[in-house]
């Protein structure tokens, strides 16, 4: 999968199953739980969406490294290949 | 001790979505019982059940309070919302006082058998998400709907089979009058979906009138041959009387008296000693003679034993007092742990609005109802006082006594 259209699905995901506003999608560089509002019960959810959507498996200390929503972007499109 | 009131009351069930709805139905004998196919190619004997449409929350409740709910909690939200606003309670309200919750549930069964199936196929828990346990628990809706109206007082779940909805409102009534609380919502919720109702068609229970959906729940009738099953939920708002005059909230009615007993006998099938005590203590309760109650609206869900013990209990307690008494099963089908609740908001509407709602597919009571009033018609009626029955497995029975409020 290239690396936009991870971006692209990940970003559709966030707004309808999230229901994230597309402005607070804009802010890729600043904490990912603060900026999408979400908390440690929202991960878990999260977990599910990349092992349905993306065909792997987060652990718990993966996501631990992950600060940012580019970091999030860039640890998908690197696992989905 | 504090007088009981009910300050506002939501309903969501086959006969309607919202009071309006269900007074129409009642008031035409409307029945909500249809004809499921799929239950039929999943096994069941009886492939008859009330119908309640999913309720829409998306837009409504932000996900995070949305998820947590199962099929019960979603009825249940829906309900109490109308309750809260009838009621004139709103956030504000109960940021400032501790509001609490008694809601009946006795089975999360699609949520937990879903979670399994997950487990089974993934071998991994972690998928399952983080909405399963709370849709799971059997508390499910008192922990849901105190998250999301962010009650403080009272909170957790009733669970005493077909009579959690009764007793929910019992214990509310219980708490208030000793000054415990001033405001309970109370309730009832009832999963409608095949996996629920599955190991109780096992029993050969349900009624197999396939042919006439609609006329299959015949309560007292002779050919009736099994309960319907159904669901939804209702919620009634308890409040001590001076907590309602003090914010002139509407008062719906008094709750005066609360009975309730334990059969000590067969699991499944009622006997008429432990529900005639239910009867006598409510009746003690309320400080009324059985000869006061102008309508009961009674637990008889169409069984062959079930109603016939009932009959036999309500001519022991009432004898030459003639209520009405009619079972509004009759139009709902068994809503099971909703039933002790929303058979209480179908009696304050008709309370509301002096009719009585018929006990439809009455065509030949059997021997023990003949000598009772039991109307199959919709009756004009003027009710002060009306009591209502629930009775559950393991023998677990309450009786209501509610009676209007007329400013006194």
């Amino acid at each position: 999968m290239l690396k936009e259209q991870v971006i692209e699905t990940i970003n559709r995901l966030l707004i309808e199953e999230f229901e994230i506003e597309e402005e607070q999608l804009q802010q890729v560089n600043e904490n990912l739980m603060e900026t999408l509002e979400i908390d440690s019960l929202d991960l878990v959810d999260l977990v599910v969406i990349i092992e349905r959507n993306f065909g792997f498996k987060v652990v718990p200390e993966e996501m631990a490294e992950i600060d940012t929503l580019q970091d999030f972007y860039d640890f998908v499109a690197e696992r989905a290949q | 001790m504090n007088r009981v009131v009910i300050t506002g009351m939501g309903i969501y069930s086959c006969l309607g979505k919202n009071i309006d709805e269900v007074r129409e139905a009642l008031f035409k004998g409307k029945s909500g019982i249809i004809y499921d196919a799929s239950r039929k190619e999943m096994g069941f004997r009886s492939a008859l059940t009330g119908y309640v449409e999913k309720p829409v929350l998306k837009g409504k409740l932000k996900r995070r309070d949305r998820i947590g709910l199962a099929e019960e909690g979603e009825y249940a939200y829906v309900a109490t919302v109308d309750a809260l606003e009838q009621a004139g309670i709103d956030m504000d309200f109960v940021q400032n006082n501790e509001v609490g919750i008694l809601y009946g549930n006795d089975s999360t069964a699609q949520a937990t058998i879903e979670a399994v199936d997950i487990v089974r196929e993934k071998k991994d828990t972690t998928l399952l998400g983080s909405a399963s346990i709370f849709q799971s628990m059997n508390s499910t809706v008192t922990m849901n709907l105190a998250t999301i109206f962010k009650l403080r007082g009272i909170n957790f779940t009733i669970s005493g089979a077909c009579a959690s909805g009764s007793h929910a409102i019992g214990m509310a009534y219980i708490l208030i009058k000793h000054g415990l609380q001033h405001q309970v919502i109370c309730g009832g919720a009832q999963e409608i979906n095949a996996y629920s109702m599955a190991s109780f068609d096992a029993l050969s229970a349900f009624s197999i009138r396939e042919s006439s959906p609609t006329e299959a729940s015949r309560p007292f009738d002779s050919k009736r041959d099994g309960l319907v099953p159904s669901g939804g939920a209702a919620t009634v708002i308890l409040e001590s009387l001076e907590s309602a005059k003090k914010r002139n909230a509407p008062i719906l009615g008094e709750v005066i008296g609360y009975g309730f007993s334990s059969n000590g006998d067969h699991i499944s099938v009622p006997n008429v000693e432990g529900p005639v005590r239910a009867l006598q203590m409510c009746l003690k309760d309320a400080g009324v003679k059985a000869n006061e109650i102008d309508y009961i609206n009674a637990h008889a869900t169409s069984t062959p034993a079930g109603d016939m013990n009932e009959a036999m209990s309500i001519d022991q307690v009432f004898g030459d007092a003639k209520p009405y008494i009619t079972s509004t099963k009759s139009m709902t089908g068994h809503e099971c742990w909703m039933a002790g609740s929303s058979e209480i908001v179908y009696s304050l509407i008709m309370m509301h609005n002096s009719f009585i709602a018929p006990n439809i597919n009455l065509e030949t009571p059997g021997k023990e109802a003949a000598g009772l009033n039991i109307p199959s018609q919709t009756v004009d009626a003027n009710i002060d006082i009306f009591l209502s029955n629930s009775f559950g497995f393991g023998g677990t029975n309450a009786s209501l006594i509610i009676k209007k409020y007329t400013g006194e």
